[in-house]
């Protein structure tokens, strides 16, 4: 999926992508933090036909809306798709050695093989998070990998 | 003290009815700019209320109103985004240029004014105003379409355009011989160059200067420093405007962003007082004479930025519909028109440009909107005559 990104000097950024059935769809992104859904007319690609005003908060809450969701669904596809592939959902208890600690000090990978593949926070989701994500006491951590592998992050992160 | 009381009372008078204009602008969702030139046309001099106690503070919150005004139009872009509009549509810009000047050039010539008016007035025929353009193709829900990023450029090439034609336009006004006039158009374009390079390879160094993280602190050091820059301008008769205009351009990124923030109420303040005291030194009894040269300049300007729009789109690869939104969004004249036109005015041009321009404005700040409202409208019904049959299998379509 190709987005196209534009300049809008003096506003901010513009993308916009065609989706598979043909509609296209843009974002203003502002650069005092409002963002402008468009949707463009099926007849003529130059014009919008819908034009929604969301003020930061706005635009986040949609953004969790479609993105939660679907780091869900993929979980659930991976699953499915790979034998033997587990999915763990491991809390990070307080009083755990990585409460405050970075995602890239676990090793979880290179101990386990098993990846870390989201976190989810206060009702929200970090996808692919980064080594140099901090953890922290509440979070719930996103595991892939085999029975064996998930198992061992989760002593990880109990025991370190 | 008596008169301490009467110049507060008119400032009081005069700020209020202001904020009733802005009110009635916002409810209809038009531009205030010529409200506000109306109400200073009703309260000068021949008007139907002349105000005269408050006037010194009218006169400096003119001066400073312009210079604010700049200030954000140069905070508007970056001087990146600036550079890269002259790469990209360097050739539409001059063909704006070309087109929107042309008409107020030959105008002031065929009406005899001169060569000096012709160059004010060719300015004031070329501007689009960017604050309403940005306005109504946010009203209009436009900022997503495709012409908008080639109208946004056709703005930020009149921007630097304006950084060109401002100094060479006060220095002209200035009427120096041959030989000084040289010298100040050198070191108004050295100037120009100079903080032009600043801006694009040392702009951290003003932003480390300025930045605080007190917003009172940041207001004080950027008002005072574009001030003191607009003054020093002044002095090198560069015009205070282009001083302020270039500290805009000076500071970019996030500190930008908070700097227009904190300005703008300013901004729309001194701005809204500028356009009252230009309206209170146009006498209203001028108007008439020059409202015929008036009305065919506007619909020429309607015509030619369509010409402009229309071009720009088309370079940009978009249709028809979109072609005509992008010339109807840059009808509209406003701030700049009548900032080039009061330049002209204190430096002595010829006297009858003050109301032509003020006119001109009123007519395209009202007109250029409205047409904007109509464009989409305007291009189904051309589209329908052109192409009867998908039309209505379109009408068919929709519920």
């Amino acid at each position: 999926m190709d987005v196209e990104r534009t300049a809008l000097p003096g506003i901010g950024l513009q993308h916009v992508f065609t989706t598979r059935r043909g509609r296209q769809v843009g974002v203003v992104s502002h650069r005092n933090g409002r963002r402008d859904l468009a949707v463009y007319d099926k007849d003529d690609p130059d014009s919008c036909v819908v034009t929604v005003q969301l003020t930061p908060e706005e635009a986040n809450a949609l953004a969790e809306l479609l993105g939660t969701d679907r780091v869900v669904e993929r979980l659930a596809e991976l699953h499915r798709q790979v034998e033997g592939l587990v999915t763990e959902q491991l809390p990070i208890a307080a009083g755990s050695p990585y409460d405050g600690r970075r995602l890239g000090d676990t090793r979880a990978r290179t101990r386990t093989g098993a990846s870390i593949v989201a976190v989810v926070r206060d009702g929200g989701v970090v996808a692919s998070p980064r080594p140099d994500f901090a953890f922290a006491a509440g979070d719930t951590v996103v595991v892939v990998g085999t029975g064996e592998g998930t198992a061992a992050v989760a002593r990880i992160l109990t025991d370190g | 003290m008596h008169s301490v009381a009467v110049t507060l009372i008119e400032l009081g008078a005069i700020i209020l009815g202001l904020g009733l204009l802005g009110a009635v602008a916002v409810r209809f969702s038009i531009s205030a700019i010529p409200l506000y030139l109306v109400a200073g046309l009703a309260f000068g001099s021949g008007g139907i209320l002349p105000l005269t106690s408050s006037d010194d503070f009218v006169s400096i919150g003119a001066e400073v109103g312009v210079i604010l005004l700049l200030f954000t139009l140069g905070l508007e872009y970056t001087a990146d985004e600036l550079v890269g509009t002259l790469r990209t549509s360097a050739p539409v810009g001059l063909a704006d240029l070309v087109l929107n000047a042309a008409p107020g050039v030959a105008a002031a010539l065929l009406l005899g004014w001169g060569p000096v008016a012709a160059l004010a007035l060719g300015g004031v025929t070329y501007v689009t105003s960017s604050g309403i353009t940005a306005k109504v193709m946010g009203d209009l829900g436009w900022l997503g379409n495709r012409e908008t990023p080639a109208v946004l450029s056709v703005l930020v090439f009149e921007d630097l355009a304006m950084a060109a034609y401002l100094p060479i336009l006060t220095t002209v006004l200035a009427g120096a011989g041959l030989v000084a006039g040289a010298q100040s158009l050198a070191v108004a374009a050295l100037t120009v160059t100079v903080i032009l390079y600043v801006a694009l390879r040392h702009g951290t160094l003003v932003e480390r200067f300025v930045a605080s993280p007190s917003d009172e602190v940041l207001l004080l050091k950027v008002l005072g420093l574009t001030l003191l820059v607009a003054g020093l301008a002044q002095q090198l008769q560069v015009s205070a405007a282009v001083g302020a205009f270039l500290v805009g351009i000076a500071l970019s990124g996030p500190l930008a962003h908070t700097a227009r923030e904190m300005l703008t109420p300013l901004k729309d303040l001194f701005a809204a007082v500028f356009f009252v005291f230009f309206g209170l030194h146009t006498d209203p009894g001028d108007l008439p004479p020059v409202l015929a040269v008036a009305a065919v300049l506007a619909v020429v300007g309607v015509a030619t930025k369509l010409a402009t729009g229309w071009l720009a789109a088309r370079r940009a690869g978009v249709a028809f519909t979109g072609r005509l939104r992008a010339g109807a969004a840059l009808a509209p004249r406003g701030e700049f028109n009548i900032v080039i036109a009061g330049l002209a005015v204190t430096g002595g041009a010829h006297p009858d440009l003050g109301p032509l321009a003020a006119a001109y404005v009123l007519v395209l700040a009202i007109a250029g909107p409205l047409l904007a409202r109509a464009a989409e409208p305007l291009a189904r019904r051309l589209r329908a005559r052109r192409s009867p049959a998908p039309a209505l299998t379109e009408a068919e379509e929709t519920p």
